[in-house]
């Protein structure tokens, strides 16, 4: 079994949600809070909310597009938001200038639509994301396999899903995969999982799936 | 004088690896890890009896074996305190009061009495609701990070009462509160707290088929029809007659039988007129279960909850709404009005249905009737949500990553 330079190690990644006080009644006023409102807040309601509902692939995969569909009925702009790919970004900011640009959009062409009021407000929280490691650590694929067997999901969407904000221009698993174990072809089939219509736990089955046969190689 | 609360059945963290699993519960751990040896003390109002003496309860214990030492103190006070504290509740609810002249006086009197009874060396104090506020006092003596709990709706409270709560709210480090709408603004954080239930309490444990069976035939419910259930306190605002009018539209297309079950009915004048009005409305019709429980019924409203095809909560208002989230657990589809705390938990058309009038709560009722399998995916995806927040390990987890943020100690 071929050993990694460096071995991976699992971390858990829990969250505790911090009201911001700052509150939206219609979409206009959803554009104005976006652009001010903190980096932490705008994770919450987009990386973090993809983790709090790791179990839906129905539906929009952020809280601004849920909102947009289910308070204001405006489809057409649930869609777009939730069409922004968190795993495509690596800067919080960039993700919120590009939910900014979309909301700007509707804004200048349904004026009258972004100032009806909402079925109800949207809250603006924050994220308080607190990290420790796990008793999990891999120095192999075999190793990898039983670690990512058993970590909470919660793990898989830190190390899947928001590692990008953290360097790596890939997730933390295919990072690992090619680096360290010199293995870029699975990393690269591991990348391209999609999150988006498979539940977290899925995506854990996906994974191990790819691993094993090199494992079994 | 105030007393350690009993604590009546020791729970361990371990019992809950089934329902959460063993990397949940590893984290617990890590996270108490790190606190290293910090302590804590949780302070309420009542030893029995209520939601919060409840959570306790449970979450004391297991903030223990997660290994957090941590103590729980009930405050002490006569009935005039108590008196002055229910006015309170309901003021903050929003309830016009007019306070009496030695109000404010009688709250402060058992404040200070309290506290020359207390001592606060722990490292973390936990105030629940607003009857233990004034304690916050005491941080003065002895550095410690000081949060309150607050388990009330205070988005529209009566001014006179909250202007003199908010004195003390100030000198907390945060406050924590069930949902982002019951909030209002303040000079301190503050957390989202979701309120909890107990996958292994009595409400809520599995039950073997023959318990469910033999709850069925003592309240003479047919358990070979579909069952429409509501439980709750027969009061106005959980609007039982509307429950009646929407399942009498349900039964024009759809053969089923309805089960309102509840308590309140003895102990509150209102909720035996309440109960006149139910029973009136129901006439006699035979497919009408009107059920009036006493207190200790957890293990038959588990048995309803469990036994039903449908499970109803059309309240006109609501806290949070536990009886929602019990009926999610137990992967039950849910039809509930879009108030107070459920629309955190009923996300429309992803974990069950909401609906906002008579009509509307009937036609949802139809469409799961007639749509099984998307009534059992909505369900499935409910009892995911609750697992994910409304489950007492979540909040023991949330009490730990709090506690880790106060002191410094997240990173």
């Amino acid at each position: 079994m071929k050993q990694a330079k460096t071995p991976f190690q699992f971390m858990a990644a829990s969250t505790l949600t911090r009201i911001c006080g700052v509150q939206a009644t219609n979409i206009s006023e959803l554009l104005e809070q976006l652009r001010r409102v903190s980096t932490d807040s705008v994770f919450n309601h987009t990386f973090q909310s993809l983790s709090a509902y790791h179990f839906l692939t129905e539906g929009f995969s952020n809280d601004f597009a849920q909102w947009a569909l289910a308070a204001c009925n405006a489809p057409q702009m649930a869609e777009q938001l939730a069409a922004l790919d968190i795993r495509q970004y690596e800067s919080v900011e960039d993700l919120r200038a590009d939910l900014v640009q979309t909301l700007e959009s509707f804004v200048a062409a349904e004026p009258q639509r972004a100032q009806q009021k909402a079925f109800e407000p949207f809250y603006f929280c924050e994220a308080v994301t607190v990290t420790v490691p796990t008793d999990w650590r891999a120095h192999n694929l075999r190793e990898f396999c039983e670690a990512l067997w058993h970590v909470s999901v919660h793990s898989i969407h830190y190390h899947f899903v928001s590692a990008r904000l953290r360097g790596p221009q890939t997730n933390d698993f295919s990072a690992w995969m090619e680096h360290s174990l010199g293995l870029p072809e699975l990393a690269d089939r591991v990348e391209h999982i999609d999150i988006y219509t498979n539940t977290l736990e899925r995506v854990r089955q996906l994974i191990l799936d790819e691993c094993i046969p090199w494992v079994e190689s | 004088m105030s007393a350690p609360a009993p604590i009546t059945k020791l729970i361990a963290l371990d019992d809950y690896i089934p329902v959460v699993g063993a990397a949940e519960i590893e984290e617990m751990r890590a996270l108490a890890r790190r606190l290293g040896g910090r302590t804590v003390k949780m302070v309420n109002s009542t030893a029995v009896g209520g939601g919060v003496a409840e959570i306790l309860n449970r979450l004391v214990p297991l903030m223990g074996d997660a290994g957090v030492a941590t103590r729980w103190e009930v405050i002490t006070g006569g009935d005039d305190f108590f008196e002055v504290t229910k006015g309170f509740h309901n003021a903050l609810h929003g309830v016009p009061y007019e306070p009496g002249p030695q109000v404010f006086e009688i709250f402060q009197l058992y404040q200070q009495q309290n506290l020359s009874q207390m001592s606060f060396e722990e490292d973390f104090v936990v105030i629940h609701d607003p009857q233990p506020i004034g304690l916050v006092a005491a941080r003065e003596q002895r550095p410690g990070h000081w949060v309150w709990r607050c388990h009330i709706d205070v988005s529209k409270p009566q001014p006179q009462v909250w202007d003199f709560l908010l004195d003390y709210i100030k000198r907390y480090d945060a406050m924590m509160i069930s949902s982002p709408s019951f909030t209002r603004p303040l000079p301190i954080p503050q957390y989202l707290f979701y309120p909890s239930i107990d996958p292994l309490a009595q409400k809520n444990q599995e039950l073997e088929e023959e318990f469910i069976a033999q709850t069925l035939e003592r309240f003479s419910i047919d358990p070979k029809r579909r069952i429409l259930t509501q439980i709750s306190r027969f009061d106005r605002l959980k609007d039982p007659v509307g429950v009646i009018k929407a399942y009498k539209l349900v039964r024009k297309y759809a053969d089923c039988q309805l089960v309102l079950a509840g308590g309140g009915a003895q102990d509150d004048p209102e909720g035996g007129q309440v109960l006149a009005e139910v029973r009136e409305a129901a006439g006699n019709n035979p497919d009408i279960h009107i059920l009036e429980l006493p207190p200790w019924s957890a293990m038959e409203i588990n048995a309803l909850q469990r036994a039903s095809t449908i499970l109803i909560q059309k309240s006109l208002q609501e806290g949070f709404g536990l009886t929602v989230t019990e009926g999610l657990w137990k992967k039950k589809p849910v039809v509930a009005s879009a108030v107070g705390g459920i629309p955190l938990q009923v996300i429309h058309k992803l974990t069950g249905l909401l609906a906002h009038s008579v009509e509307g709560a009937a036609y949802q009722i139809r469409y799961l009737l007639s749509n099984p399998a998307i009534a059992q995916r909505l369900a499935e995806n409910g009892h995911e949500h609750v697992k994910e927040n409304f489950i007492i390990t979540r909040n023991l987890k949330r009490y730990l990553l709090l506690f880790l943020s106060l002191s410094g100690a997240a990173q």
